[in-house]
Parts: C-alpha cells; sequence; structure tokens
C-alpha cells in the first residue's frame, strides 16, 4: 500500500503490469482483493439460492433495459395497427399497442418480454426459497436478525415490482388485477375511496395509472431493490457466512473455499448458467400472452384470471372469503349523519389479514424465538432443520398456508381439470386453509422428532446393514455397522434448548409475561429429543445392545458370512 | 274526456298509465322487429320426420317423453328448433351418458342422416332455430379483429379469453373450443345449449357471430407465438411451472455445483 511514498518504488515490465499498477496506485485494488479475495464461503446446495435470486435479478435489470427501450406507458388512445391480425384496427392504450408491438413488431421483442416476465417469477421464487433455507436452518439467529429483516422487505418489494409490471401492458389480465387492488383499496374504511381517487388520478381507471405504476416500476423499486442488496451483501461480508455443524466447524470459523479463484469462477459461471435456464424456458414456453387477453375494458372478465404466483394468495384469501357465515353478514352498511358509509370486511379481512399474519410472524421471529430460549449468543452454526423440531413445524404450517391459499386462487382450474363442483373446492379449501396448517404443524414436528430419535438410534447401535448373520447356535442377529466419527459429529452435535420454567425477578415476583414464556418454552421444547452424549455413547459401546455378538468364535462367523 | 280527467288522480292510474306505456312499446317492438322471430325455413321432407320420430321414439323418448312434451329427466322439445337437436346430438352430447351437472361431450353416436331426420322431426314439433346453412357460416369478409372484441365482451367470461374453457358453479363448465366445428359454435349461439344463455340475432347479428368464428379460427390456426401455452391457463399454471421446472433444474445444477468439495 505504499507503493506511492518515496523510497523503494516498484516499477513494473509489462504493459499489464503497468496498467494493473496504475490502478492499484490509485484505487488500492490489490488490497480489495487480498481481503476480499481471501474471503471463505462454505459450500452446501441450499447456500445458493440467494445467488440464484440475485443473479434473477441482474437478468431483470438488462432485460427490462430493452423493454423501456419500446415500451411506451401512455394510456392515450389508439388504433392497434400491427401484424397481429386478431387485434388490428381495435381500439387500445398506447400501453398495449406498444406492448403488441415489442411482441410482434420488435426483433427480439417477445423473446425479452419472455426473459423479462420468466425471470421476475424465478426472481420471487428463488427469494422464497432462500428465505425458507435461511428460516429452517436457523440462519436468522443472532447477529443476522437484520439482514433477515432486510430479506423480507426485499420479497415484499420483488412483489411490489412483480405486481407494478404485471399491470403495465394494459391487457384484459393486468386490468382485471388493478380492478381488484381498487376494490381492496376501497374497502379500506374512511380514508379508502379517497386514496383509490389519489391513486387513479379520479374514478378507475382513469388515464394516469399506468404511466404512475411505470415510474414506480422502472425507477423507485428497483432503485430501493438494489439498494436493499447492497446492504443485504455488506451485512452478509460482516457476518460471515453460516455453516452447518461438522467436524472442524464452530461458531468461531467459516469452513469453506476462499472466494478467489475457485468460488469467483464457480459463481461467475452460476450466473450464466441461470441465465441460460431463463433464456431456455423463455425461448420454449410462452408466458402472459397478453395478445389473448385483449385491451383493456372495464366491463369484461375472462375466465381463468388469476395473478401471478406470488400475489395468486390473496387473491384466493379473497375467493375463499364468504360474504354470509351463520348468517352473520361481512359487509355493512352503517349510517351516519352524513350518509351511509359501506365497510366491506369481507374484501378487507382476506386482502390484509393473512398478509398481515404471515409478515408480521416472519419479521418478528428472530426475536420471538431469542425470546423464548432466553438464548441471545450468537449463532454461526446452523440448525438441521430435524434438530428444531417446533420452529420446522411453525415453518410449514405457514408453507400449508400460503399453499392453499394459491391452490384457491386457481380453484376454477382445480373444478375443471379434476371434474369437481366448484363450490366444493371452495368449501374444502375453506376448512383446509383454516387446519391445514395445524395438521402441517403437528406431522412436520412428528417427523422431525422421529428423524431425531433415528439419529440416536444410528449413533448408539450403529446402521442397520441388512446383513442378516446366523450365528453357530442358531440365533440369526442383523449385523449393525457404527458410523465413523465425521457422521457422528453431524448427528450429535447441535444445540438442543430446554424448556426454561418461569423465573422470578429481583423482587421475587413472576409477572405475567414470563409466565407466557414458560408457556412457550414448554411448548417449544417439551418434546425434545437430546442429542446423544458422550457417556450414553460409553454406555452403548461397552454394555451392548441388542445383537450384540458374544464371542470371538460368533464375531468370526460374522466376518466370514 | 271527463270521465278520464276525473279519474287521473285514481291509485291505479299510475299502474294503467304503465301498463298502457309497456304494452305500447313491446307492441311497437314485436311488430318492427323480427330479429326474435323463430325461424323453421329449413325444408326438410315428410320421410325425414317419419323417421326422425322413430329414432326419437326409441332413443330420446325415454326422457324427453313422447312427443317431446318432456318428463321430469329431460325437458320438452317442441321450439327448440333443428338447431339444438343437431348441436346436441353433433357432438355426442346426447343422447345423455348419465344425469349429472352437465351432459358431457362422447363420441358422436348417430350418423349425419340420422342426425338430420331427428332435426327434422323436432323442427316439426314447433317453430325453432333452423341450422346454418352456407350463407350464415360463410365467413368470406368476417372481421376477426372485431369478432374478438365480441368474444371478449360476451364469451371471455366463462369460455376464457383465449377460449380455453373455465369453470361454473357446482361442477357445471364451459368448455374449451379448440377443435369445435364452425356450424356448431354457431348452433350454440343460437340454441344456448346446457348453461349457456342464448344469443339471439338481436343479441349478436349473424354478422357478429361469423366474425366471433373467424376469430375462433384464426386463434386456433396461429397456435401460440410464444412457444408452449402451457394449457393458455393463465399464471397459475406459469407459476407451477416455474416452481416444479424452473427451479427444479436450478437446484440440480446447484447440487452439481457444490458436489466437488466435500
Amino acid at each position: 500500500m505504499s507503493s506511492s511514498a518515496a523510497g523503494h518504488q516498484y516499477q513494473p515490465k509489462t504493459n499489464v503490469g503497468k496498467i494493473a499498477n496504475f490502478v492499484d496506485t490509485r484505487v488500492g485494488g490489490s488490497a480489495i482483493v487480498k481481503e476480499f479475495g481471501r474471503k471463505i464461503f462454505p459450500d452446501h446446495w441450499t447456500f445458493m439460492f440467494g445467488e440464484v435470486a440475485l443473479y434473477s435479478f441482474v437478468i431483470l435489470l438488462l432485460s427490462g433495459t430493452f423493454l423501456t427501450f419500446f415500451f411506451d406507458p401512455s394510456m392515450a388512445e389508439t388504433h392497434y395497427e400491427g401484424s397481429y391480425v386478431p387485434l388490428r384496427g381495435i381500439e387500445m392504450s398506447v400501453a398495449y399497442a406498444s406492448s403488441l408491438d415489442i411482441s410482434f413488431d420488435i426483433r427480439g421483442g417477445l423473446f425479452m418480454r419472455q426473459v423479462h416476465h420468466w425471470s421476475a417469477l424465478l426472481f420471487v421464487a428463488a427469494v422464497s426459497v432462500h428465505m425458507l433455507r435461511v428460516f429452517f436452518t436457523g440462519a436468522f439467529r443472532r447477529p443476522r436478525e437484520l439482514n433477515w429483516v432486510i430479506g423480507g422487505v426485499l420479497l415484499i418489494l420483488a412483489m411490489a415490482a412483480g405486481f407494478t409490471g404485471y399491470s403495465l401492458p394494459d391487457d384484459l389480465l393486468s386490468g382485471n388485477g388493478l380492478r381488484i387492488i381498487d376494490g381492496v383499496i376501497k374497502s379500506i374504511p374512511v380514508v379508502g375511496t379517497y386514496i383509490s381517487f389519489f391513486l387513479f388520478g379520479g374514478e378507475f381507471p382513469g388515464t394516469v395509472i399506468i404511466p404512475r405504476l411505470y415510474v414506480l416500476h422502472i425507477l423507485l423499486i428497483p432503485a430501493l431493490i438494489l439498494l436493499l442488496i447492497a446492504m443485504h451483501l455488506f451485512l452478509v461480508v460482516v457476518h460471515k457466512h453460516t455453516q452447518f455443524p461438522g467436524p472442524g466447524r464452530t461458531n468461531d470459523n467459516v469452513v469453506g473455499y476462499p472466494v478467489g479463484p475457485v468460488y469467483a469462477a464457480k459463481a461467475g459461471g452460476f450466473f450464466f448458467i441461470v441465465f441460460g435456464i431463463i433464456a431456455a424456458i423463455s425461448a420454449a414456453f410462452t408466458i402472459n400472452p397478453i395478445w389473448n387477453y385483449g385491451p383493456y375494458d372495464p366491463s369484461p372478465v375472462s375466465a381463468g384470471t388469476q395473478p401471478d404466483w406470488y400475489i395468486g394468495w390473496v387473491d384466493g384469501a379473497l375467493r375463499l372469503m364468504p360474504g354470509i357465515l351463520a348468517g352473520f353478514p361481512f359487509e355493512w352498511e352503517i349510517p351516519f349523519p352524513w350518509g351511509t358509509n359501506t365497510l366491506s370486511l369481507n374484501v378487507l379481512f382476506p386482502a390484509l389479514v393473512p398478509a398481515g399474519i404471515v409478515f408480521t410472524l416472519l419479521f418478528a421471529w428472530p426475536w420471538i424465538e431469542a425470546w423464548v430460549t432466553k438464548d441471545r449468543r450468537e449463532k454461526h452454526l446452523l440448525d438441521r432443520p430435524r434438530n428444531a423440531p417446533t420452529r420446522t413445524g411453525i415453518g410449514v404450517a405457514g408453507v400449508v398456508f400460503y399453499c392453499v391459499m394459491w391452490a384457491a386462487a386457481s380453484s376454477d382450474l382445480i373444478a375443471t381439470h379434476f371434474m369437481v363442483s366448484l363450490n366444493d373446492v371452495t368449501y374444502w379449501l375453506r376448512v383446509l386453509v383454516i387446519i391445514g396448517p395445524v395438521i402441517g404443524f403437528i406431522v412436520a414436528r412428528r417427523i422431525a422428532l422421529a428423524l431425531q430419535r433415528k439419529d440416536r438410534e444410528i449413533v448408539l447401535h450403529g446402521r442397520e446393514t441388512g446383513r442378516i448373520v446366523r450365528l453357530p447356535h442358531g440365533e440369526f442377529i442383523e449385523v449393525h455397522e457404527p458410523v465413523d466419527e465425521y457422521k457422528r459429529y453431524k448427528l450429535v452435535s447441535f444445540d438442543s434448548p430446554v424448556t426454561l420454567s418461569a423465573e422470578a425477578d429481583v423482587n421475587g415476583h413472576v409477572s405475567k409475561g414470563e409466565k407466557g414464556r414458560a408457556w412457550a418454552s414448554k411448548f417449544f421444547f417439551e418434546d425434545r429429543v437430546a442429542p446423544v452424549t458422550p457417556a450414553e455413547l460409553e454406555e452403548a459401546h461397552s454394555h451392548g445392545h441388542h445383537g450384540e455378538v458374544a464371542s470371538e468364535h460368533d464375531k468370526a462367523a460374522i466376518s466370514n458370512k | 274526456m271527463k270521465a278520464l280527467s276525473q279519474r287521473r288522480r285514481h291509485p291505479l292510474a299510475a299502474i294503467a298509465l304503465l301498463l298502457m306505456g309497456l304494452l305500447l312499446t313491446g307492441g311497437i317492438y314485436a311488430v318492427a322487429s323480427n330479429a326474435n322471430e323463430a325461424k323453421a325455413q329449413t325444408t326438410f321432407s315428410a320421410s325425414d320426420i317419419e323417421e326422425g320420430e322413430k329414432l326419437f321414439v326409441a332413443n330420446c323418448a325415454t326422457c324427453h317423453g313422447m312427443g317431446a312434451a318432456g318428463t321430469e329427466d329431460g325437458p320438452s322439445l317442441v321450439g327448440v328448433g333443428a338447431a339444438a337437436v343437431d348441436f346436441q346430438v353433433g357432438t355426442g352430447r346426447m343422447p345423455l351418458q348419465m344425469q349429472g351437472p352437465q351432459a358431457l361431450q362422447k363420441p358422436v353416436q348417430f350418423t349425419d342422416e340420422q342426425i338430420r331426420q331427428m332435426s327434422a322431426y323436432v323442427a316439426s314439433l314447433g317453430a325453432g332455430p333452423a341450422i346454418p346453412g352456407e350463407e350464415e357460416l360463410d365467413l368470406e369478409g368476417a372481421d376477426p379483429a372485431a369478432g374478438g372484441e365480441l368474444f371478449r365482451v360476451n364469451c371471455a367470461m366463462c369460455h376464457n379469453a383465449a377460449a380455453a374453457g373455465g369453470a361454473l358453479t357446482r361442477g357445471k363448465f364451459a368448455p374449451a373450443l379448440e377443435g369445435v366445428t364452425d356450424k356448431h359454435i354457431y348452433e350454440a349461439m343460437i340454441t344456448g345449449p346446457q348453461n349457456m344463455p342464448v344469443f339471439s340475432d338481436a343479441n349478436i347479428t349473424p354478422e357478429g357471430k361469423q366474425d366471433i368464428i373467424a376469430f375462433l379460427n384464426i386463434i386456433e390456426e396461429q397456435g401460440s407465438p410464444g412457444g408452449a401455452d402451457l394449457g393458455s391457463l393463465g399464471p397459475v399454471s406459469e407459476g407451477l411451472f416455474i416452481w416444479v421446472a424452473g427451479l427444479g433444474v436450478i437446484i440440480a445444477f446447484t447440487v452439481w455445483l457444490t458436489s466437488r468439495s466435500s
């Protein structure tokens, strides 16, 4: 770093060396490479979904830039004169006409549109899977709570980016989507109508919504996403990456490959793999065929109208919500001195409550868990999902909750494709959306506990080899093969928090909050399966167990088969 | 005049006036408009009707009753017209396989000649929509773009904007329109089979119907410009595809990329 100081001056001999030295002495590149290139990242396939999300976002920026060259977000009326015959001469907005031009009259336009849309779906899917991985392995715990929150905000921004983009072509499908948003906004008591008029610049649909969404879609939301991605990655570097437990892996180290050269090459190559997969999909499979839907017109609504998958759950909740339940109407008309106001709980509830539950739990989860366990130490070693059964159960409950609502968004397709009644599909899904998560929780938690018991069994008694041996005295036994030390390390070294009963504070008083925490702690950990202790292992090996081979003679018989 | 002016404040005066107005406008409309007039101009021979009756008695009367008067199991067919028979039998929906929310399509059970005879018989029972002839099905000069607009306004809410079909209540559904002949589409519009409403000539003109058929033909012929259409079912199939196929392939690559380290 002192190359510019007086005294010994490094003199490069080659041209490349001169350029490199020029750059290095001005921006200090070698220090960055030295520092960052030696950064260690652990290798596991589940650690790559964040990368997939990042690469999808880069592809979105590239393809989106191409689309902005040709897209015109104007809602002025025009008559389509492009090359798609079934729409020629039809009155439509300039936005829709330019989307059709991108699809049919601009070289490579349809491909780029499909790349943009497919990578948008993949972006949100990769973000979701990445968050599920972080959740199920406990990577959100201290010191990464804030990064988890940033990730949650990124998920919301990704959904917002997707929805604003979905609305831009101004075809029938996107217009129907906006109409639902308009309805949801208007269902907000008192201020709803005002917000709707403010957003749409008057009565729906107006002539300003597409340009406004366009500004959000290409300027504000991507800028926020970029900013948060930068913060997200910065915090990853600060915290270092988490790793799964294993021999030599502790809370104080990171075992893996350095960024340069292996990891950088792998990650760079992976970008092109993701790009290649999206390009192949875009070339072979159509997405959002806007020419099918026709221009937006507030009167028609096509069958099979649904939002993209990440908004689908809200649409599903709207479809599931009953208007009247056991004689109780969800739509009230409340007389006020100035007139009658309508309170449409049948729209307000499904639009806000499920999303509210999911995102509140999501953002609060790191603190909920720290509160229950009273464990506020730094955690750099991950949990295998089975080793945190209650957390895994709650995560699965969330996934089931989401999936049932997404299924509800396709209730009409379920009805036609499985030849069942649409009404019955709705009734069943209404039940499932309540009890499905409960069943999912119980089943996932039980499976996790069972897997933990199996792990214990393997550590104590070894792996069942399936070899049945008959001993000289006639007894049949199955040979168990002890696991090696590396494998055993994985199976025994995990955090296993215990139930903490309520503790009194300095005044000897047990507060209500503490009692609640004790109840939660019991709920979380009372069924826990403790990891095998060295003493247990010692005992299992010295005292023998079922099928233990008695004599040297028998041992010889087994090894000879 | 005096009697009239005396009674003009009678409680029933408003109702009487309303009735008179309705009768007058309705009567004028009925006289002036012939759009809803039942057409039975198709000429069937007497032997067609006779043969048709035999077929009807053998195959249809169980549910539709003798003389097509209707029973508990099937509606009366008096006045449904030849087009209804030609559609229902010609697409294999009738004879009904079993009672259910909706008659399902199955292989056609009768020859064209037999269908013609049954149509003749039912048409002879009362005037109704006739089987569209070459004139009605002449798509020369039809405007598919206008047809598309009519389709989106009148048909897409059940049949899907891409004519891929959709669900109705309690197990009923609007079928996909791919592979349906021009004649059957026209007949469906004028007779309103199953749960479909009737689109009379006053509602959609014969030219409009031809435009719609031209639109359906063109979107069927052009295929999907953007690649495989995943059933034209909208964003749900696209979402499922990216989760299963897209992420599936990506996970395979992530496993491959990280497989050499440990």
